[in-house]
């Protein structure tokens, strides 16, 4: 218990240090990329909960991230106003912390019941069946935000407050590890894991598979909700074409590249195809040329992902997907 | 009653070049169980290669615009898109399959062309850098960095999904990133039957594409290639058994896939001239919806889910609910998958223990 208070305590003050300096050492450009990474990581590692991990293959992520993301901005951009008197006793920056954790609640809230509402009908299909309606369903969240006129519709979302920072983002990354590996090495990630490996095996020993294939799909896409406020609330501007399938395929990207169904895999990746596609920016007009060869290159050579099932800390072991 | 029946024929068409576009798809998959989302760009690929053709002024100032000049254009386009499926097999998903000599000097090879490209912005830079990196290509292999083969069905998607950024964007280099306007190669006329206005693309879209299709059946149903695509769809390794050379069939499959593709890049292009390195990401999507709707690795599956959503979509627009039109695709495969998980003429796979 003492262990876990010291594990938090150490955490905080890193993140309210690295906060205070990290822009200024870094600079505005790379320190935006660190966001970027954190945001990527959220969402590297809760798809990886569900494709990796239970191993139901999802290409509509963006869209429980989109879903995240105009809720928690919707929510801080209307209601905010109305929140900020009752709570004007503490100082600004704690009024914002209050606003952007309601958004980032309301936002996890609406792209759990996303996921639940495309997890239980879609969770009966298979494989490729199971993965082009997930696509589907994505495309039909963003073009449903791109006719709701209250959202920005096809305009975008403008005048977000721009109330997340390095220190939500990574706080964030850290919930979202952490429990992620926790569920992972639970009675639950077991259940997960027994559905990936041999479905009717799991149902034969007792596990409802449904309902825990739900239930990671819910979880996955919560985290995405919550990846989707941080973002929103950071470059302070929304637009549909930002959670178009691409946005899901690179996401995609990220864990097989890493190696799917490792937490550290997810990381790595995300870390890797983000700062790939910066430092790539010196090939100028052949930037997505050189990344997709590389792609198809690694993919070739390691088409068990960089770090394969290879974990940092001790888990039950993973077969690669 | 009028504006259904112009609509039912609109769509007709539309679907019909969907429906040529989602037989790649579903062939593809067939074979190797992959979704080969660098389909989509085959099919722009044959669009930008009918348009340079029918912009070429050997063929202008040997044929005119006349049908002959149409079907050299379409019967070139076909063939260099064939020539693209073949080479993506080969360098891209073969190295999966087994040993794929060269792979490495390939890639490497348009590293090495981007780079020189961008450094000396001269056709020798270009060269030069390409040469360099098909030889630091070999070497690579002969030093042993083999690719592995073994490949995940995952892996081979993110190759897929890296083959289709790949030329998208090289897409957008080669051919430039503004749209083009691809030129009437057959001319407008319009034949009123009744109250109807049918115009000639709308008719030569739907009539190239059924005997297309019909040519494929013919292939697919009677001829020993065919047999052998049958037969590899059914079980590749099987196949390999009994004899079937089947890296040539899994080629000779992309090929007659992207030739369908470009074909319908081509008719597409006559009902909307407008043309974009792009141009394949929407209608790619849509006419995979259209494959997964009728079973995928159906043959006629591909061509009644085309259909479908060719009538859906222009039917919606019609009816006035354009903005809601990329969704429309999507909400038929969700409608369609939760009543049929396999699609409309998809068999169910058996579960086995």
């Amino acid at each position: 218990m003492r262990r876990k208070w010291i594990f938090w305590l150490a955490a905080f003050a890193a993140l309210a240090l690295l906060q205070a300096t990290l822009r200024g050492l870094i600079g505005p450009y790379n320190y935006q990329i660190v966001i970027l990474v954190g945001i990527n990581i959220i969402l590297a590692v809760s798809l990886n909960l569900i494709n990796g991990v239970t191993g139901q293959f999802s290409i509509g992520h963006a869209g429980f991230y989109a879903v995240g993301a105009y809720a928690s901005a919707s929510l801080v951009y209307y209601g905010g106003p109305e929140i900020r008197p009752l709570i004007a006793f503490l100082p600004p920056f704690a009024q914002n912390a209050v606003l952007l954790l309601l958004g980032l609640l309301a936002g996890a809230i609406l792209a759990g019941l996303a996921g639940l509402a495309v997890g239980i009908p879609s969770l009966r299909l298979r494989g490729d069946y199971l993965a082009i309606v997930t696509l589907g369903f994505g495309e039909i969240i963003r073009v449903l935000i791109l006719n709701v006129d209250a959202i920005g519709g096809s305009r975008g979302f403008a005048g977000i407050p721009q109330i997340s920072n390095f220190f939500w983002v990574y706080l964030a990354v850290i919930i979202t590890v952490v429990t992620v590996h926790n569920l992972v090495n639970s009675s639950y990630g077991r259940a997960f894991i027994s559905i990936r490996d041999d479905e009717v095996a799991a149902e034969a020993m007792g596990v409802d598979t449904t309902r825990f294939k739900v239930l990671s799909f819910v979880i996955s896409s919560m985290f995405a909700g919550v990846a989707g406020g941080l973002f929103g609330h950071y470059t302070s501007f929304l637009h549909p074409n930002s959670f178009l399938f691409t946005t899901s395929f690179y996401l995609i990207i990220m864990i097989v590249v890493g190696g799917l169904g490792s937490i550290e895999g997810a990381i790595l990746g995300a870390v890797l195809v983000t700062v790939l596609l910066e430092v790539l920016r010196e090939f100028g007009p052949y930037r997505l040329v050189n990344f997709a060869v590389l792609l198809v290159l690694i993919m070739i050579y390691r088409p068990q992902g960089l770090l394969g099932s290879w974990t940092l800390f001790k888990r039950p072991k993973a077969a690669a997907g | 009653m009028e504006t259904f029946l112009q609509q039912l024929i609109n769509g007709i068409s539309q679907g019909s070049a969907y429906a040529l576009i989602a037989l790649g798809y579903t062939m593809v998959y067939g074979v190797l169980r992959l979704i080969n989302f660098a389909h989509s760009d085959v099919y722009m690929f044959g669009a930008f290669m009918g348009f340079y053709l029918a912009n070429a002024r050997w063929l202008q100032s040997s044929l005119g615009t006349s049908v002959a000049a149409a079907v050299v254009v379409m019967l070139g386009a076909m063939a260099l898109s064939a020539g693209l499926g073949i080479l993506i097999e080969r360098f891209a998903y073969r190295p999966g399959r087994g040993p794929a000599r060269f792979t490495p000097a390939f890639w490497f090879g348009i590293l090495g062309a981007a780079f020189g490209h961008l450094t000396g912005e001269t056709v020798a830079s270009t060269a030069l850098g390409a040469g360099a990196g098909v030889v630091l290509g070999v070497i690579v292999e002969k030093a042993g960095l083999r690719p592995v083969p073994q490949h995940s069905r995952l892996a081979l998607l993110i190759i897929a999904i890296g083959v289709s950024l790949f030329l998208e964007n090289g897409g957008q280099q080669a051919f430039g990133a503004d749209p083009k306007f691809f030129p009437p190669i057959i001319a407008t006329t319009v034949l009123p039957v009744g109250p109807l206005i049918i115009d000639s693309q709308r008719l030569v879209v739907l009539g190239v594409s059924v005997a297309l299709m019909v040519l494929l059946e013919v292939i697919v149903n009677y001829t020993k290639t065919g047999k052998a695509m049958r037969a590899v769809s059914f079980n590749l390794d099987a196949a390999k058994l009994m004899g079937i050379n089947t890296d040539r069939i899994i080629a000779f499959t992309f090929a007659l896939g992207s030739a369908l593709a470009a074909a319908g890049g081509i008719l597409v292009s006559l009902l909307y001239p407008r043309i974009d390195p792009l141009m394949g990401v929407m209608p790619g999507l849509k006419a995979f919806v259209a494959a997964v709707l009728g079973g995928i690795g159906n043959i006629p599956g591909a061509m009644l889910g085309g259909l479908i959503l060719g009538l859906a979509e222009v039917m919606a627009v019609g009816y006035g609910q354009s903005t809601y039109r990329d969704a429309i695709a999507f909400i038929i495969l969700v409608l369609i998958l939760l009543l049929k998980p396999a699609g409309i003429m998809g068999k169910g796979a058996v579960e086995k223990v």
